[in-house]
C-alpha cells in the first residue's frame, strides 16, 4: 500500500464532529490481547513472532468487521513512512522501534487500525470524532469478539485478558479523550484540576500519548486501572469525569468572554495574522497559534473558519507528513518554511 | 525528601496511589528509578515504575518463587524486574504469589469482572438454542458477582434488588425446563 493516498484524506476522527467537539477532538479505546501459546512479543523469539503475526494476520483476514482493511508489513516502510503513521495516530512510537515481524492494520476510514507484535501481540485502537467513548467501545467489542472466534487469547476466568505488563491486565482495555482546554489553562485552573483527575485513577498525558508532553492546551486523559471493573464500568467513570471537565471549560469560556474580551479577541486574531502571514514557523509555535484559533472559531469571533480545517492541519503540518507531500526528505529549516507555506495556503493567507 | 530505596539523595520522582481510601506513597531520587527502569529514558511511564515497585514488592516474597523459572518461556523472576513486563501467560501463574500485591497495588482489585472471550465451540460448534442458554446462565452468573460485590461494599439495598433479580431469571429458566 502507498501511504501517499492517507495524504489526500483526512482522519474520520478529525471531522471535528460528534458531541462537545468543540472541546474533545477525540475518542479513543485501545483494548490489548494475547495468544495463549506464544510469549510476549519482547519475550519471544524471531519464529515465534512471525507465528504470532501469521496467525493473527489471517484472523483480520477473516474478520467481516475489517473487510476494507489494509494489511502493512512495518519491515517494508522506511523510517520517515512509520513516522508518519505515528503523526496520524495509527500507531505507536513504541511500535516504530524496529524489530521484526511486526504488522500494522488500518481500516478505510482511519476509525480502526490494529498493532500487531507490539507490547502485546494485538493492540486494536479505535477512534471517534468528538465525545463518544461508548461507540468506540461498541466497534472495538464487536471486531474483538470476531479475531476472538479464531484466536486463542491469553485468559484467565480469574485475571481476565492476561497482558505482557501487569497494568493492562484484566480488560486490556484503555478509554482515553482528548480534550482542548485553553480557557482553563489561561484562567490557571488547568493543573488543579488535572492534579485531581489523577486521584480518581485516570492519567494524564500530552497529544501523543504515553512520554509526550503537553502542548497547545491539548490533554489526553485516560484511565489507569483495567482490573476489577467491567469495560462499562471504566467507560462511565471516565465519562463522568469527562463531562465535569467539560462543563468547566465552557463555564471558562463564559466568564473569560465576559471579563477580558478585548484582550481574547486580541490574542485570536493576532494569532491568525501571524498563521495566515508567517514564512518560517516552527511546530510548536504553529501548535499554540492553531490552539488559539480553534478557541476563536467555537466562541464565534472567527467566522469564516471550520474545526475540521484546523485540526487537519495540527497533523499535516507534522514534519514526517510535510516530507511526504514534498516527496523528499526535508532538514529542520527546510520545514519550517514548507509548514508556513502550507498554512498561508491551506487559510488563504 | 529523602529516596525511600537509598535513603540518602533527594526523591524526584513520586508515586501516590489511593486503594481503598488508603494513600500510599512512593518516593525515589531519580538515580534510584533509572537504575530500576532498564527502559527509562526521557519518560517515566507506569510500566517503567512498575518494574521498580516489582522490586520494591518483592522484598517480602517467598523464596521459592525468587527461583522459580517459567516452564514455558523460561523467565526468572529478576527477568521481569528489570524489564517490567512478563515473559508469557504462564508466568502470571509461576509468579503468581509475587504478581498478586503488585496488581492489587496498581488496580486495587485481584478480580477480574469484564468480558470474556467466546470461545470457537461457542460460536461454530454449539447450537444456536443452546448458545441462548448459555447466555442466560452467563448473566446470572454475572449478577451473582455484582451481588458479592454489592454485599462487599456493604450497599444491601442494591444486593436485595440483584438478589430478586437473580431468583427470577432462575424461576424463568426452570419454568421453561418443564
Amino acid at each position: 500500500m502507498s501511504l501517499e493516498n492517507l495524504l489526500n484524506h483526512t482522519s474520520e476522527w478529525l471531522r471535528g464532529t460528534g458531541p462537545n467537539s468543540n472541546i474533545i477532538i477525540s475518542s479513543r479505546i485501545r483494548s490489548a490481547r494475547n495468544l495463549v501459546d506464544i510469549p510476549f512479543s519482547h519475550w519471544a523469539n524471531d519464529k515465534q513472532r512471525e507465528k504470532s503475526l501469521e496467525e493473527i494476520k489471517a484472523a483480520v483476514g477473516s474478520a467481516l468487521f475489517l473487510k476494507k482493511s489494509t494489511y502493512l508489513e512495518l519491515k517494508d516502510y522506511s523510517e520517515l513512512d512509520k513516522q508518519f503513521l505515528v503523526e496520524r495516530h495509527l500507531m505507536s512510537r513504541e511500535h516504530a522501534v524496529t524489530q521484526d515481524s511486526k504488522g500494522l492494520v488500518i481500516d478505510e476510514k482511519e476509525i480502526v487500525s490494529i498493532m500487531i507484535n507490539e507490547e502485546d501481540h494485538i493492540r486494536m485502537q479505535v477512534m471517534q470524532s468528538g465525545f463518544n467513548l461508548t461507540e468506540a467501545w461498541r466497534i472495538t467489542n464487536e471486531i474483538d469478539n470476531e479475531l476472538g472466534v479464531n484466536l486463542d487469547y491469553a485468559f484467565s476466568p480469574k485475571l481476565g485478558f492476561l497482558t505482557a505488563c501487569p497494568t493492562n491486565v484484566g480488560t486490556g482495555i484503555r478509554a482515553s479523550v482528548m480534550l482542548h482546554l485553553p480557557a482553563l489553562v489561561f484562567t490557571n485552573q488547568a493543573s488543579r484540576i488535572l492534579q485531581t483527575i489523577t486521584k480518581l485513577g485516570l492519567t494524564v498525558r500530552g497529544f501523543y500519548g504515553e512520554g509526550t508532553e503537553v502542548q497547545g492546551n491539548f490533554f489526553q486523559v485516560s484511565n489507569q486501572v483495567t482490573l476489577g471493573r467491567t469495560e462499562e464500568e471504566i467507560i462511565d467513570s471516565i465519562d463522568k469525569v469527562i463531562a465535569q471537565i467539560v462543563t468547566r471549560e465552557e463555564n471558562a469560556r463564559k466568564a473569560m468572554f465576559m471579563r477580558s474580551k478585548e484582550r481574547l479577541v486580541d490574542r485570536i486574531w493576532r494569532s491568525y495574522g501571524t498563521l495566515r502571514s508567517a514564512h518560517i514557523i516552527s511546530s510548536n509555535e504553529t501548535i499554540e497559534l492553531l490552539s488559539a484559533i480553534r478557541l476563536g472559531i467555537d466562541m464565534d469571533i472567527l467566522k469564516d473558519l471550520t474545526i475540521p480545517v484546523i485540526n487537519e492541519l495540527f497533523i499535516l503540518t507534522q514534519p514526517a507528513h510535510l516530507q511526504k507531500m514534498e516527496k523528499k526528505v526535508l532538514s529542520h529549516s527546510e520545514r519550517d518554511l514548507k509548514r508556513a507555506e502550507l498554512i498561508r495556503e491551506k487559510l488563504g493567507g | 525528601m529523602i529516596c525511600d530505596v537509598c535513603s540518602k539523595k533527594d526523591a524526584t520522582v513520586h508515586l501516590t496511589e489511593i486503594i481503598d481510601n488508603k494513600i500510599t506513597k512512593l518516593h525515589l531520587c531519580e538515580d534510584c528509578a533509572r537504575k530500576k527502569g532498564a527502559e527509562m529514558e526521557e519518560h517515566f511511564g507506569l510500566s517503567d515504575l512498575l518494574a521498580g515497585l516489582a522490586d520494591f514488592e518483592s522484598k517480602a516474597m517467598p523464596k521459592k518463587e525468587a527461583k522459580a523459572k517459567c516452564p514455558k518461556c523460561g523467565m526468572v523472576y529478576d527477568d521481569f524486574k528489570k524489564a517490567g513486563r512478563l515473559g508469557c501467560a504462564e508466568c502470571y501463574n509461576v509468579f503468581s504469589d509475587s504478581l498478586k500485591p503488585l496488581i492489587k497495588r496498581v488496580h486495587g482489585s485481584v478480580e477480574h469482572y469484564g468480558k470474556t472471550p467466546i470461545s470457537r465451540f461457542e460460536a461454530k460448534v454449539a447450537p444456536k438454542k443452546e448458545f441462548k442458554k448459555k447466555k442466560v446462565a452467563d448473566d446470572i452468573d454475572e449478577l451473582k458477582g455484582q451481588l458479592q460485590r454489592a454485599v462487599k461494599m456493604e450497599e444491601f439495598e442494591e444486593a436485595a434488588c440483584i438478589r430478586d433479580k437473580i431468583r427470577e431469571m432462575e424461576k424463568k429458566e426452570v419454568g421453561k425446563k418443564k
